[in-house]
């Protein structure tokens, strides 16, 4: 057995262990505090006491219903919103546009667009401002309450608006997979206007492809503590941010109640992925002889408008975010009408001192859980290439469909019994388990779709199937493995929970800091934090699309060919 | 396990070679490519054409099962890897590696060793020999179709193959590119004694090829 075959075996079954194990065991590892067992804090006998501790919580039903409502509330309209604009601009110049703005989109942290959000649409925002007073007649910042509003809709638009890009990345990849552009044409021939064709010809076909996104969506809207932290509503909050001020608690006799609430989270979860199943089985049933009625026409008006409107909206509100960001970095007093404050770089200044060490922690642990990916990820798809077999690799997906604050608490349980301990390693390790799922995703296509006959063509040239994989492979990959870096290193940069448990609230990182300063009242010094945060993927997607093509400036067949 | 390292031109065996997919039988053969000679296999799509090669060559996809024997003189290939078979395979399409030069893509398929100046006056030598002189740290993006061709016979006949297979490797280029390639790959295939397949739908490459035509798909 060749080293190289050696090697991928071992890829694989440390991909598996390292994705499958932590999340089993997580579960574990609340599921038995849940009823009373955990001897460390002296819990020797099962009992149902945490779940009557947990039922007597006021509040608990508005938790469940905030997550839930919330949850479902962003997924569907994102979903919207990508099949909207899919529908009305598909092989258009638009979509072009559209390719070019997803990576940069993609790349900004759900903290960082968070934080973007609430300081834009925030009574005293920029918002607010650029229609005060001569449009609202406002000297004064109105009295609204936004962020956290009770209903939850700042929470619901700031997940849509991070959810629409990843929908819509995973749409174009789909897209050729299920030859939309042959339906297209077919349809369009036969004398549908464009939106009809799309929802008729392309749709039914496109949407199985997304299934496994759209529910990777629900599980992190659902269950979101970062974001719900920023715009949700706090009293009561949704339910996965009371399971984390449990766990942080003091008094450490409410973690049997807060592994309760995390198996409930999960449960909720799980609850909304059935909801939307049950949406679909009606949807299909509902809309089963649609395609065929012959009508060549559907909502066209309509669908250009929202189409075009939604993203637009979306966009506008992404930009209006960046720029509320910056302008609080560089804002010193800024009186309430204001749309410009007078500007200084104290602000940077002042944080200098505090953002130094987060920062380098931030790049460390990005870089260091991409590459672990990077690796595994590529030892996993060559023995994939090579023994076939997928469903190990269904694993992967596993920490993106089951809730983070279901199973990191159950997790930190397993590390403060048996290690390793609390820091850089951990989180590392953490990251990595959400990291790898994004890696896999974005390369697995690229990777399957290379033509086998390079390869044979290699090994008839003499090539061993490692030179194969070394000289010809990854050249070829280049494109791809860059992007699949930059997804991963941004995922990391995003994120909150496992640094704050896998690192016992030691490891602070840029990310962390946002979060925390966010609640506090320093909206300058959130703000420096905010577009630190945003920048380190920036230059990691810049670097990506940069790298390949000054390393291989003489070699243009192989970006027309990745 | 032996190495094919003698230079005698020797014949390639094809004996009771079938290919089964599912319970069907795809393809039979049971013949001998005497060196130099270009057996020229011809049939419509999907009658494994292109599979028979992939089993010659190493690369039979695993739903696929092969049964009988191929050997080459006195080795047998069946239980070789693919890169100590030692056949040459050339594509439809020319598949120069994008990230390497046109000297780097030849130099891919060289027996590893000798020094680096050998090495490159070796693959100037035969491009000049190929009319490509001074191609060496070209781009192959900047390639005309018909030079690419030329490269990628040169990439296979500088791996010292000792049987040739080629997978319908003229239809991509229009009619005077393709005559003058198959007029040279039929020169180099006899010129150094190799057996050969061929793989194609065009009656006129067969009939260059001057040998034997098998039709596959018609039992």
């Amino acid at each position: 057995m060749s080293g190289h075959f050696a090697w991928t075996r071992l890829a694989r079954w440390l991909t598996v262990g390292l994705i499958g194990l932590p999340v089993v065991a997580g579960l574990a590892g609340v599921i038995a505090p849940a009823f009373g067992w955990l001897p460390a804090l002296g819990g020797t006998s099962l009992s149902l006491a945490p779940w009557q501790a947990l039922a007597r919580v006021p509040g608990l039903a508005e938790m469940i219903r905030l997550s839930a409502v919330t949850g479902l509330a962003s997924t569907l309209l994102s979903l919207a919103g990508v099949v909207l604009l899919l529908g009305a601009c598909l092989q258009t110049r638009v979509m072009g546009m559209v390719r070019r703005l997803l990576s940069p989109l993609l790349a900004i942290p759900h903290a960082a667009a968070a934080i973007g959000l609430a300081f834009l649409l925030a009574p005293s925002g920029l918002a607010s401002r650029m229609m005060s007073p001569w449009l609202s007649g406002w000297q004064y910042p109105p009295d609204y309450l936004f962020p956290h509003d009770p209903g939850g809709l700042a929470l619901i638009l700031g997940l849509t608006i991070k959810e629409v890009p990843f929908l819509l990345l995973m749409s174009l990849a789909a897209l050729p997979q299920c030859q939309a552009d042959a339906r297209l044409r077919v349809a369009r021939g036969l004398g549908y206007r464009p939106a009809a064709a799309f929802f008729k010809a392309v749709l039914p076909g496109l949407y199985p492809l997304l299934r496994l996104p759209i529910y990777a969506v629900i599980a992190f809207a659902t269950a979101t503590v970062d974001v719900a932290l920023i715009l949700g509503p706090s009293t009561p909050p949704p339910l996965s941010v009371m399971v984390l001020r449990w766990f942080h608690d003091p008094d450490l006799s409410l973690r049997f109640m807060a592994s309760a609430a995390a198996l409930t989270q999960l449960g909720v979860t799980l609850a909304a992925l059935a909801v939307w199943r049950l949406l679909e089985a009606a949807v299909i049933r509902l809309w089963r002889g649609w395609p065929a009625n012959g009508q060549r026409s559907a909502a066209e008006g309509l669908t250009r408008a929202l189409g075009t409107g939604l993203p637009g909206i979306a966009l506008a509100l992404m930009a209006g975010s960046l720029a509320g960001l910056m302008l609080w970095s560089l804002a010193g007093y800024w009186r309430f009408p204001a749309v410009i404050p007078p500007l200084t770089l104290d602000n940077w200044r002042d944080a200098a001192g505090a953002w130094g060490a987060p920062l380098t922690r931030t790049i460390i642990i990005g870089a260091a859980a991409t590459a672990v990916s990077l690796t595994l990820v590529l030892g996993t798809l060559e023995a994939e290439e090579r023994r076939g077999g997928r469903w190990q690799t269904a694993l992967i997906y596993l920490p993106l469909l089951v809730p983070q604050s279901a199973f990191l608490f159950g997790l930190v349980q397993w590390q403060a019994a048996h290690g390793p301990p609390p820091g850089l390693g951990a989180v590392i390790a953490g990251h990595t388990l959400f990291v790898l799922p994004y890696v896999y995703l974005v390369l697995a296509e690229s990777y399957r779709r290379l033509d086998p006959r390079w390869s044979h063509l290699a090994r008839s040239l003499g090539a061993s199937p490692g030179r194969v994989f070394r000289r010809v492979r990854l050249p070829l990959l280049a494109m791809p493995l860059m992007s699949a870096a930059a997804v991963g290193f941004a995922v990391s940069i995003g994120q909150y929970l496992p640094t704050l448990l896998l690192g016992a609230g030691r490891v602070a990182t840029i990310t962390t800091e946002a979060v925390s300063l966010a609640s506090g009242g320093d909206r300058r010094l959130t703000a420096v934090h905010a577009l630190l945060q945003l920048l380190l993927p920036a230059v990691g997607f810049a670097l990506a699309l940069g790298l390949p093509r000054l390393l291989f400036r003489h070699r243009t067949g192989l970006m027309s060919h990745s | 396990m032996t190495d094919l390292t003698d230079i005698a031109p020797a014949p390639l065996h094809l004996e009771r070679l079938t290919i089964h997919l599912a319970r069907r039988t795809l393809v039979t053969l049971d013949t001998t490519i005497a060196p130099g000679e270009i057996l020229t296999v011809m049939g419509p799509s999907g009658s494994g054409k292109s599979t028979l090669l992939a089993a010659i060559a190493g690369f039979l996809p695993a739903a696929f099962r092969l049964s009988g024997h191929v050997r080459l003189g006195e080795t047998p290939l069946d239980a070789l890897p693919a890169e100590r078979r030692r056949v040459g395979l050339l594509f439809q399409d020319p598949l120069l590696f994008p990230h390497l030069s046109v000297g780097g893509n030849l130099a891919f398929g060289m027996a590893p060793g000798g020094r680096r100046r050998e090495r490159r006056a070796r693959v100037a030598e035969a491009l000049a020999r190929a009319g490509l002189a001074g191609y060496a740290d070209r781009d192959p993006a900047t390639l005309s179709g018909g030079q690419k061709a030329r490269v990628a016979l040169l990439r296979v006949l500088l791996s010292e193959p000792r049987a040739m297979l080629l997978d319908e490797p003229f239809s991509s280029l229009d009619v005077a590119l393709r005559d003058e390639l198959r007029r040279r790959v039929v020169a180099e295939i006899a010129r150094r004694g190799l057996p050969a397949l061929l793989v194609t739908h065009d009656p006129a490459d067969a009939e260059a090829a001057g040998g034997r035509i098998v039709t596959l798909g018609e039992a």
